[in-house]
């Protein structure tokens, strides 16, 4: 696979290379996310989780994927 | 006793006692103390996950949200904004919609900023969150945010973390005969007796964190603080004798020889 291929998105801060048309289910595969562990914001706006299958990726998206931790 | 429940929110809770699940050592540790604690509520924060390293573990493996009610906080939060987000994501999660706001305003002290969680009770509750609010211990904006819509009044004892117990009783007592909602003490809780005195005052529940995790034992102390919740929440109950500056004998002086 060349770069050609690939789109630069942003998740949790990080920059990350992914395959072109990539579907946020692919990322959240890739990643390894529990996705009933989590919430995901795409570009400040929350997402359905039942339509991840549905939402291709572009250039320069920014993801949030945020989960519980210990806090008081 | 037995039916003497917590209720917020129109949900009943065995244990007056709510936990704070963050500085422990460990997540076994900290799942152990909550048990010990009795406690069926716990707060957590939400937080990014880390995408590099998933050998961390997740909360939800150690502490099942089906058994124990996850509260979740906007601690770190300094504008409605950032509180506003972190909870509508924190529904996204699961469901959630019962959640601790919580808006400082400073970081040194971590007060809350009572102007920025005023106005994001009032959004959150027109969207259908119920909304406990951390707030300062005064009766005045206690009432507003009952106006506006909050599900319990959480004030602090004394800033989070400090350990310095109930710092103003007489304001949380005026907040007590104003409000029917559920009042919890919230933030500044050092020891046991620190717990039992707000329950003692009428508070129906408190929520310690750092009092349990930092103690020397924790979990000795979830067990103190679940007792003294108890111990507390009884005496209030049973209505304490008037206060006497003279001595009045318990013994009868009939028959003295």
């Amino acid at each position: 696979m060349n770069k050609k291929n690939k789109i630069k998105i942003k998740v949790n801060g990080k920059n990350l290379l992914i395959v072109k048309d990539s579907s946020l289910n692919d990322l959240l595969i890739r990643l390894k996310i529990p996705i009933n562990k989590v919430a995901i914001e795409l570009n400040k706006k929350i997402i359905d989780k039942k339509k991840i299958k549905n939402i291709i990726l572009k250039f320069k998206d920014n993801i949030e994927i945020v989960h519980f931790i210990g806090g008081g | 006793m037995n039916s003497d429940h917590l209720i917020i929110a129109k949900k009943r809770f065995t244990s007056r006692l709510i936990v704070g699940t963050g500085k422990y050592k460990s997540m076994e540790e900290c799942s152990k103390a909550i048990k010990i604690s009795g406690a069926k509520i716990v707060t957590v924060a939400v937080r990014r996950v880390n995408i590099q390293d998933k050998s961390k573990p997740l909360l939800m493996d150690y502490i099942n949200p089906k058994k124990i009610t996850y509260l979740p906080n906007t601690a770190g939060c300094f504008t409605s904004e950032e509180a506003l987000r972190t909870l509508r994501l924190a529904r996204n999660i699961g469901g959630w919609k019962l959640v601790k706001l919580e808006v400082l305003g400073e970081k040194k002290n971590l007060f809350p900023d009572m102007i920025e969680t005023l106005r994001s009770t009032e959004i959150l509750s027109k969207e259908g969150f119920k909304v406990m609010v951390y707030c300062n211990d005064d009766p005045l904006m206690a009432k507003r945010l009952e106006n506006a819509g909050a599900s319990a009044i959480m004030p602090l004892a004394a800033p989070i973390g400090s350990g310095l117990g109930i710092q103003n009783k007489v304001n949380i007592k005026i907040i007590r005969k104003q409000t029917k909602l559920p009042l919890i003490i919230d933030a500044g809780l050092g020891e046991s007796s620190d717990a039992s005195i707000a329950m003692e005052i009428g508070c129906d529940g408190v929520l310690v964190n750092t009092a349990i995790a930092k103690a020397k034992k924790p979990f000795l102390m979830a067990e103190a603080m679940k007792f003294a919740v108890i111990a507390g929440r009884k005496s209030y109950l049973a209505g304490r004798i008037k206060k006497n500056f003279l001595g009045s004998s318990s013994s009868p002086k009939f028959g003295l020889i």
